[in-house]
């Protein structure tokens, strides 16, 4: 067999698929294995026997030989995925090309990031506002090693992302080192710790029938990130299969909790004489919302909510205490707490000795006999390495199902429980409750004028300044508000379901900077106005997503929320400095970001924004945001570089 | 203890105390230096990592013994050897500056 360079075309006008061709390769082999080993050996030694693909005559694509990658687009249109975020990279070249010229650069249209940190998070953002995921394409190597925190963060708030990684499995087809080093043996390992499920098709049959899998794997509660590995070679060979057929997406039904544990839960709550619902992870749709309001009115509980999603309306009577720690609200006046999908329950019915102190201890906080009631789909999806699960909670009733799709039987099985009696006694609570409620927000706009006029500007008046230029819009904050003492979550009214998106999960920082480009993505179809509150640290890890929202016409105001600091990390440092008895004073040193000032202003203007700032004065602070917001309503992002108070 | 009983003892030792003199200029310096802001507010306001300082009511010999044994989670006691007694008599001074704020009644964006 001649050697024919692959770059050259097959001179035998009988172009051969590589399965035909290895089948071939494969028969050769065992001849030689036949012969006598010294006849072998001097075989090998005068002309070595050719590699099976360096023999293999050059194969033309056609007109009518298609590369698998468009086959792999196809069996993406299948999917209705709408974007494909990446950093381009010679692994998945093949899947570029197709993507663009096979399959119209439309959905999946193709997003270029700066990073692949960015296209993981824009995709977790994203999917939190359009409830599906993105896909996002990496190199299984440098690629994925780039991404990986921001798969955590997904993992941990049980977001789905769509993670297609190149790669070439084949020795014979990395064509020199750049390809040797971005090649590994199983790609999927070094993030399997945090994803739900990975595979590695080697045909396009196989593929066709992962990648809906993989789809469908995702989007089942527990959500969470999927892996699918794009063989190179592959990508780029003719499609050899005949009979290729992409199979039928059918997705499952959420897992709903056990009825005969719901029924015992519906009884709890309603024997209950002061019971609060804990919400976690709890509406994956508009209609978990509709859910919680329907549960938390007919049983006139309380509903602490730890903002991770948009679980509840903020202005209810029967929301928690707006000015309280969100994450770990004050549980202990119940006598029944309810938790759905909770982050770390027990973490919020117990007290642990503070930092400022030595030693550890750790107390319930609950009240003596106070039952607890869990329901989660997270215990479906538990791994070992990573420690997200928290610690062990000694429930009374822990139901294993998704919340969402538990709380109708939930509902009405504590509408069956309610008597005359109790439903007095759930009157008299939700009115007591509504009346706490009015006086927490009263005491929260008098605690927002304390620093009204402070420059640096104080967060609670940059939250109400930026909520007087938007109110009046159809308006989603694609921010987290905790670093801002959670200004919005207390002054604001958020009622819609893409009002709000949680925080990162993971707690990477990284994370808001792209997911909040990402749900603007999400939200800019629907004409609605994005607006995040960026902190300055979190902004500093790839800036180059404002980019990205430029290039892409992403309309997204990011206000930025500049204390120049990473100053968490200052407050620790401070609080362990004091409790040692040493110099507090070097909280700033690995913290501050001063020295100099970043101007994130320039920055934005660099990367092709519209922005303003430093601005300092909060009276100016009104009519820069108007100038913005123009902007952004113009259909472009925007920038203010706001300097303000550290919380 | 009682918290209540540990007030009112707070408060009593309080009114016998002879009041430090605090240095309004160097209790700035120090609140900024020694990290008082990064939880309170470079105002006193507060927030969800530390309390309002702004307006506060206690008398000087309490606040320096809330400095030095503080009952939150959060803030790190302040012993003699990084803030002496004059140390924080400059600070309670620097608190006691802050302006009355104005109410929220007053300001159009908190009544909207």
């Amino acid at each position: 067999m001649p050697d024919l360079p692959l770059d050259k075309p097959d001179q035998s006008n009988n172009p051969l698929n590589r399965r035909d061709f290895l089948a071939g390769a494969a028969a050769g082999v065992a001849g030689l294995a036949a012969k006598p080993p010294a006849a072998m050996a001097q075989q090998v030694a005068l002309k070595p026997e050719p590699h099976p693909a360096e023999a293999h005559p050059a194969i033309e694509v056609t007109g009518n030989q298609r590369p698998g990658s468009d086959f792999m687009v196809d069996v993406f249109k299948s999917l209705d995925i709408e974007y494909c975020a990446a950093n381009p990279g010679s692994s998945f070249r093949g899947l570029q090309e197709s993507f663009i010229n096979y399959g119209g650069n439309k959905n999946p249209e193709w997003l270029t990031c700066c990073h692949e940190e960015s296209s993981v998070a824009m995709a977790h953002g994203y999917a939190k506002i359009a409830g599906k995921p993105m896909m996002i394409m990496a190199h299984g190597t440098v690629g994925l090693q780039h991404a990986s925190m921001a798969i955590y963060n997904a993992y941990c708030d049980r977001v789905p992302v769509y993670i297609v990684l190149g790669n070439i499995l084949d020795v014979n087809y990395r064509r020199g080192n750049a390809e040797w080093v971005h090649s590994v043996q199983d790609a999927a390992a070094m993030v399997r710790d945090y994803t739900k499920w990975d595979d590695t098709p080697v045909t396009l049959g196989h593929f066709a029938e992962s990648a809906v899998r993989a789809y469908k794997i995702a989007m089942t509660p527990p959500t969470e990130p999927v892996i699918l590995v794009a063989d190179g070679t592959l990508q780029e060979e003719p499609v050899a299969d005949k009979n290729l057929r992409i199979p039928k997406l059918v997705t499952s039904a959420p897992p709903q909790g056990d009825s005969g544990a719901v029924a015992e839960a519906a009884k709890i709550l309603v024997d209950a004489e002061n019971p609060v619902i804990v919400a976690g992870r709890v509406a994956r749709t508009p209609r978990g919302i509709e859910l919680l309001v329907e549960l938390s009115e007919t049983l006139g509980a309380r509903v602490e909510d730890q903002r991770m999603r948009m679980n509840f309306p903020t202005q209810h009577p029967l929301y928690g205490h707006p000015g309280a720690s969100i994450a770990t609200p004050n549980l202990s006046g119940y006598d029944v707490i309810l938790g759905l999908e909770v982050q770390d329950f027990w973490g919020i019915t117990h007290k642990m000795t503070g930092l400022n102190k030595f030693g550890m201890e750790a107390q319930p906080t609950t009240q003596p006999g106070a039952k607890i009631v869990s329901i989660s789909a997270v215990e479906l999806n538990h791994k070992s390495n990573y420690q997200d699960f928290g610690r062990y909670l000694e429930a009374d009733l822990a139901i294993t199902g998704d919340p969402e799709s538990t709380l109708p039987e939930l509902i009405e099985a504590v509408r069956q429980l309610i008597t005359p009696d109790r439903r007095r006694a759930i009157e008299e609570r939700s009115k007591k409750i509504a009346e706490a409620n009015q006086r927490d927000r009263e005491h929260d706009r008098e605690l927002a004028a304390l620093a009204w006029d402070a420059s640096p500007i104080s967060t609670a008046r940059l939250s109400a300044e930026l909520w007087a230029q938007i109110k009046n819009e159809d308006w989603s904050l694609v921010s987290n508000d905790r670093f801002v003492s959670s200004w919005p979550t207390r002054l604001w009214n958020f009622s819609k379901p893409y009002q709000y998106i949680g925080a990162q999960g993971g707690s990477g920082i990284g994370y808001q900077a792209p997911a909040s480009v990402g749900a603007a993505l999400a939200n800019r179809k629907h004409g609605r106005l994005s607006v995040s509150i960026q902190c300055d640290g979190d902004l500093n890890y790839a800036p180059g997503v404002l980019w990205t929202a430029a290039h892409h016409k992403i309309p997204l105001l990011s206000v930025m929320h500049n204390n120049r600091a990473y100053h968490e990390e200052r407050m620790y440092l401070t609080m362990l400095a004091a409790k040692y008895d040493r110099d507090p004073a070097i909280s700033d040193i690995g913290t501050a970001l001063n020295g100099p000032n970043i101007d994130y202003a320039s920055i934005a203007k660099g990367y092709g924004l519209y922005a303003e700032g430093p601005i300092s004065d909060p009276r100016e602070l009104g009519p820069a945001l108007q100038r913005a917001l123009q902007r952004v309503k113009n259909g472009e992002p925007a920038l203010l570089d706001v300097v303000t108070q550290p919380r | 203890m009682n918290k209540f009983l540990v007030l009112f003892l707070l408060c009593a030792a309080a009114a016998l105390a002879e009041t430090k003199p605090g240095d309004v200029d160097n209790g700035k310096r120090l609140f900024e230096r020694n990290g008082c802001y990064q939880c309170h507010g470079h105002a006193g306001q507060g927030g969800l990592a530390g309390a309002r300082l702004s307006q506060n009511k206690l008398p000087q010999v309490a606040f320096i013994a809330y400095v030095r044994n503080p009952r939150s989670g959060g803030m790190p006691p302040f012993r003699a050897k990084v803030m002496s007694d004059q140390d924080l008599a400059d600070v309670y001074a620097y608190i006691k500056t802050f302006p009355e704020p104005r109410a929220a009644k007053d300001i159009p964006l908190l009544n909207q």
